[in-house]
């Protein structure tokens, strides 16, 4: 239940000629647009409204009515709450207007919902699938889509109580190679690869501009390639050194955790969202929370010391993820290990404290409806004083001394893989991308969620918009987040942990949702649609570590091939994130 | 001075060795394979080698740290095992992985279902680890274990038998927790035992 930013009649004026209606279904709140005028409608929002930031695109397939609608999200780069629009087309022909023209940063999330739910975006440069392979028969997110392990429409599933016997494996019920379906007329041992070869030939017909003779060549690094951090793969058109064109492939570690999300209840997604951007899971677990909680309402509002608890476990994570990009970051650049160590010295001393309070020290799963699971045990508030106002500001001037002012490092990455403030807010970039480039934009403060417009912080934000600068501006947030967790330490107040008892099937009035925090990669966003059953009708996960991969083409171009991978460790992506 | 930048670089890592060697000699040989060795190397003063030696040296882990869970049973004055699960169903449903497999006891006679379980079984390959089970469960009964050393070759299945541990065990592992615990279940049967005698009354 978003609260309305706007007078429909206000917004009304802009658009004299183009139909829009107020979306009146109960819980729901923003624009449906006629489908035609959609490319004109999104020309005014962004120029004469003002809202340039494209922040989410995404699809919900709405079976009962037989219809499809596309739900995008759009903020002003300068802050504020979101204009929401909405194009519904029915379900057996769902063609929109691409808005890949107006916000670029729509590209891969159009291919996305393109992918995983078919709807065709009309005028898309460039739409095949991105996630799922060219082999792979429909469209996973559907409703009317089963995976090949199917067993119910949504958990808990009736098998396992109270006659749990027949303990059965989804691998014996569908046996290797019984599990594939292959589309129609497709037959994996005939098949040419075709994607491949378009995405070469694209490649190939790139004019040359001088006379000398250079040839192209086309590289692939990945997807086994240590630097990606992950399986994923640049195919790079090489002129000489120089990077002539790039195009990102992804997908390798794609499980659908949509899907899976759609078939959980509302706390069964919590700890599966731990395992999106595995480096920071208690980031996910808040924009998780956050956005089910609007939609819950006041019986869920978290108590004032979890509110407490929350930010400063957010802000280790900032810290702790942080501190982990620049050490691979400066893996990336060829200092082996030696940086990346003294990085992970300290990140394991958070890692002590999510141990100790949450239980794990990666798969956090500590945030609930309304609070966290636990209180801080005995010691560990210690701990945080110790970490927050000794050790890390210690440890991180020295990591600034040592790093900073290195001459290799410099040479390396200034002026390296250049964002300007236009190109990073039109590719929808996030987080310490979006502010290298000059564009001071934090959702903490841009429309700030929990608590955090009691902190005293600075925004940090620097304007060449290359490799340095991104490194520069994680390593000030860490120190900013230093010093929101010292005011939050001193602040907080004793009292619960959760609003009310703690219950495991919550009940989610019909409605959507978006939820979003600065996750320590961007904007994690959390779209999600409920039909008052116990199981989110859609779910949806706005990954920065996916989005901020549209402007990796732009921000590669030009510079020489062993840039590029400085300039995927500057975007600092994860894949499980990624391909979600 | 071109050159500056790296050599205070290397100032640095060069400080990093010598304070290596000088908390070796300051602690001598407590700072390895000694628990008060460790903890320092886990403190905020730890300087050197931080690197715990796995598997001679093992870091302890809090008591909040969750692995897989197993059941707990008591023990009467007969010596018999009581199981604390009623088979009730509520860890089968918060599982988000959907790995435990319940079966409620039937009384032969009657039909009518019996507060144990027949068989529990948990696809410890599946088990995400996330505690859920154990937090919800009304009884105590299913509670999150220390020991993460599991590796195995086969695909690993645990039955009832398994999964069943002592409550002196989970006492020794998570004392804090039990203890709250048992106030609250002593409190509980308190007021139990107060309505029956109202009732019989
Ligand atoms: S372990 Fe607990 S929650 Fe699970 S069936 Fe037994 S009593 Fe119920
Ligand atoms: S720890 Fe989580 S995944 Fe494992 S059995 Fe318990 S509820 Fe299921």
């Amino acid at each position: 239940m978003a609260t309305k930013s706007f007078s429909i009649d206000e917004v009304k004026e802009n658009f004299q000629e183009i139909n829009i209606e107020e979306d009146e279904r109960k819980g729901y709140s923003g624009l449906i647009v006629e489908t035609d005028k959609l490319v004109d409608f999104a020309n005014i929002l962004k120029n004469k409204m003002g809202f340039d930031y494209l922040s989410s695109v995404t699809g919900v397939d709405y079976l009962p009515d037989n219809m499809m609608e596309v739900v995008y999200h759009a903020y002003k780069s300068t802050g504020g709450k979101p204009m929401e629009f909405k194009v519904q087309v029915p379900r057996e022909k769902p063609v929109v207007p691409s808005l890949v023209s107006v916000y670029p940063g729509a590209g891969f999330q159009e291919r996305e919902a393109w992918d995983l739910l078919g709807i065709k975006f009309d005028g898309h440069p460039n739409l095949k699938r991105i996630l799922m392979w060219e082999g792979f028969a429909g469209h996973p997110l559907r409703k009317d889509w089963h995976e090949a392990y199917y067993e119910e429409d949504a958990k808990p599933y009736k098998s396992r109580w109270p006659n749990g016997r027949d303990v059965h494996l989804a691998e014996d019920r569908n046996p290797y190679k019984k599990n594939v379906v292959y589309p129609k007329d497709f037959d994996p041992d005939k098949w040419n690869p075709e994607g491949e070869d378009a995405l070469y030939l694209g490649m190939k017909s790139l004019q040359k501009d001088d006379d000398l003779k250079t040839e192209q060549i086309i590289v692939n690094l990945g997807p086994q390639h240590p630097s990606t951090h992950g399986v994923f793969r640049m195919v790079v058109n090489l002129e000489g050194e120089t990077v002539k064109k790039l195009e990102p492939v992804m997908g390798y570690l794609h499980r659908n955790h949509e899907k899976i999300g759609e078939r959980n209840t509302y706390l069964m997604n919590i700890p599966y969202t731990d395992r999106l951007d595995y480096l920071s899971s208690m980031s996910n677990n808040f924009g998780y929370v956050l956005a089910v909680e609007k939609l819950m309402g006041e019986k869920a509002k978290p108590t004032e010391r979890a509110e407490y608890i929350r930010v400063i476990m957010a802000e280790f994570t900032r810290i702790s993820n942080h501190l982990f990009a620049i050490g691979t970051f400066l893996n990336d650049l060829g200092a082996y290990f030696t940086p990346m160590l003294y990085a992970l010295e300290e990140r394991e001393l958070i890692m002590d404290i999510f141990e100790a309070t949450a239980g794990s020290r990666i798969m956090c799963n500590y945030f609930r409806f309304g609070g966290v699971a636990r209180d801080l045990p005995p010691g560990v508030y210690e701990k945080m004083r110790d970490l927050v106002f000794d050790r890390l500001p210690r440890k991180i001037d020295e990591l600034d001394k040592y790093l900073t002012n290195n001459e290799l490092v410099r040479v390396r990455s200034e002026g390296i893989g250049v964002l300007t403030p236009e190109e990073a807010i039109a590719f929808s970039a996030a987080g310490p991308v979006l502010r290298a480039s000059g564009v001071p934009y934090d959702v903490r403060r841009a429309e700030p969620y929990g608590i955090y417009n009691r902190f005293d912080f600075k925004v940090v934000a620097r304007n060449h918009g290359d490799v340095y600068d991104r490194y520069l501006v994680r390593l000030e947030e860490i120190r900013q987040s230093i010093l929101i967790i010292q005011q939050a330490l001193d602040q907080m107040p004793d009292g619960p942990i959760i609003n009310g008892k703690p219950q495991y099937q919550v009940r989610v009035p019909a409605g959507e949702a978006y939820g979003r925090v600065e996750g320590p990669k961007g904007e994690l966003g959390f779209y999600i649609v409920s039909n008052g059953k116990p199981n989110p009708w859609r779910y949806h996960v706005r990954a920065p570590s996916f989005i901020n991969l549209t402007a990796l083409s732009k921000m590669c171009e030009g510079d020489k091939v062993a840039d590029t991978i400085i300039i995927l460790g500057s975007i600092d992506i994860v894949l499980g994130e990624t391909d979600r | 001075m071109y050159g500056k930048g790296i050599v205070k670089g290397l100032g640095i890592t060069l400080k990093r060795l010598i304070e290596t060697y000088i908390d070796d000699i300051k602690w001598g040989k407590k700072r390895y394979n000694t628990d008060e060795g460790i903890a320092h190397r886990m403190s905020k003063d730890a300087r050197g080698i931080f690197t715990v030696q796995y598997p001679e040296e093992k870091i302890p882990v809090p008591e909040e740290f969750r692995f897989i869970p197993f059941l707990i049973y008591e023990v009467d004055e007969n010596g018999e095992k009581i199981e604390r699960c009623t088979s009730c169903g509520i860890c089968a449903k918060v599982c988000p992985s959907q790995c435990i497999w319940i079966e409620r006891t039937k009384d032969p006679k009657t039909g009518r279902p019996v507060p144990v379980p027949a068989e529990f079984y948990i696809d410890i390959d599946m088990c995400l680890n996330c505690g859920l089970c154990a937090e919800y469960c009304p009884f105590d009964a299913i509670k999150m274990d220390h020991d993460y050393e599991l590796a195995s070759y086969e695909r690993t299945i645990y039955n009832k038998e398994k999964l069943l541990k002592p409550v002196s065990y989970y006492a020794s592992i998570r004392p804090r927790n039990y203890e709250r615990e048992e106030k609250a279940r002593a409190k509980a049967a308190a007021i139990k035992n107060a309505r029956k005698k109202q009732n019989i009354r």
